[in-house]
């Protein structure tokens, strides 16, 4: 009688999840039923060959170095230094720039304008994923060329639509690669170009594809990225990155001139 | 917007998520069987954690949140795939009772480390994950109940279930071993 009792509450107690009353009973009970005590030793056999089976696999140094440079990377971004908050002459932007917000907020109202930024909001920060993302990845590019004429035919037939990529040479940009990707389920080509360190993600996708895309022109500061974006020719251009404003602007031209 | 002095730093990001890294990619492992998926997986989770931390709720249970965002991020990769449980064995909220003691459960005591690994290969996704999140990463039932976003009752009658298939799988491929030497 008492083993029926106790039958449904031996996992809970192998698990250490039964109630400290019921423990203790449990216990008891376990010291005079050797039924049941060899029950419950075999759970917590089967536990032990489970925990340490399953302790299989480790991530390799390159990906720990990768992980870690993110996390540091962002830190550093985010984490505002007792010298960047003393200084008035960064503060004072930001308190500029907090106080717009605040009354264009005021002025434009909280209902559609709220969800309006939210949308785009959500897109951007979409992007700013994709992006890190892509350059934390082992393989960051799939097609890895700073040709032009390499990487555009490579997206044929992996992507529904055509563009035009900018001559570099003579500018201080250059091409990496190229990557199909996906933003509210719409396929698009994801390029990365390189300026004095700087990676930065240029993504096209086909406009009538994409959420709201009115909304979504001109440069935007998403999560201390740099953007840039514009429409051309039917196809949505975002250009984003941790390089300077004026870099962003520059590739964003050379891009624009060749589309 | 004011900041609130006592919202996460980023910073602590850092000494929070790092130490979960070596587990995290563990049970990314597990459940994409393929380890370039698994890195990537890893990393998109902690793209993901990074971008989300501001409105991660001090006080919760950071482990829970981040294998959350893993599991999460690993079922839109696949896409399409839900974790689907056949609805009568979650309807059943009891506890499986406890079986009595076999020759079989006895063998499967004997079950070397590679056996146990292949037979947790082998289960459902959805046994497997609980079992790795239950007895691998040593969750309570309340955390296992948060990550995975089921009722604590269910935590419990699936888990009895992935350990009676596990269990299934190992005298299977035990038997098979002994009836092929």
């Amino acid at each position: 009688m008492a083993c029926e009792q106790w039958r449904g509450k031996l996992d809970l107690y192998s698990d250490g999840e039964l109630a400290p009353a019921d423990e203790a009973a449990l216990r008891a009970h376990l010291n005079s039923c050797a039924a049941c005590a060899v029950d419950v030793l075999d759970r917590v056999q089967l536990k032990r060959s489970v925990h340490a089976a399953g302790k299989r696999y480790e991530p390799s140094a390159r990906l720990r170095a990768q992980i870690a440079k993110t996390v540091a990377k962002t830190n550093a971004k985010k984490a505002p230094s007792a010298n960047v908050w003393g200084s008035r002459i960064i503060f004072l932007p930001a308190a500029v720039m907090l106080i717009f917000a605040l009354a264009l907020n005021f002025y434009v109202g909280r209902g559609y304008a709220g969800r309006e930024r939210a949308a785009r909001q959500h897109v951007y920060s979409e992007l700013a994923d994709l992006h890190v993302a892509t350059l934390a990845s082992a393989t960051p590019v799939d097609v890895i060329s700073s040709d032009k004429h390499t990487v555009k035919p490579w997206f044929q037939g992996k992507i529904p639509f055509t563009f035009n990529l900018p001559e570099l040479p003579g500018s201080e940009f250059s091409l990496l690669g190229g990557r199909v990707t996906y933003l509210e389920q719409t396929p698009g080509a994801q390029l990365i170009y390189q300026v004095r360190k700087h990676e930065i993600s240029v993504f096209i996708f086909p406009e009538p594809a994409l959420p709201m895309p009115s909304l979504l022109a001109g440069p935007v500061n998403a999560l201390s990225f740099n953007t840039e974006s514009w429409t051309q020719n039917g196809l949505r251009y975002f250009v984003l990155g941790d390089a300077s404003a004026d870099d962003i602007r520059a590739l964003s031209k050379l891009l624009r001139d060749a589309g | 917007m004011r900041v609130s002095e006592d919202r996460p730093s980023a910073s602590s990001f850092e000494d929070l998520a790092m130490p979960l890294f070596d587990q995290l990619y563990n049970f990314a492992r597990w459940l994409t069987q393929d380890t370039a998926e698994a890195e990537d997986l890893v990393q998109e989770t902690y793209a993901k954690a990074l971008r989300g931390f501001g409105s991660f709720q001090q006080g919760t249970n950071f482990r829970a949140w981040m294998y959350r965002i893993l599991r999460n991020s690993f079922l839109s990769s696949r896409a399409g795939l839900k974790i689907v449980v056949p609805l009568d064995e979650e309807e059943n909220e009891n506890i499986l009772p406890a079986e009595s003691t076999t020759p079989e459960s006895i063998l499967i005591g004997e079950a070397n480390r590679e056996m146990v690994q292949h037979a947790l290969a082998e289960l459902p996704i959805h046994f497997r994950e609980i079992l790795l999140l239950c007895e691998v990463e040593e969750m309570s039932y309340q955390e296992i109940s948060a990550t995975l976003g089921i009722p604590a009752g269910t935590v419990m009658s699936r888990l009895s279930r992935a350990r009676k298939a596990l269990r299934g799988l190992l005298q299977q491929n035990l038997e098979g071993g002994r009836h092929g030497v």
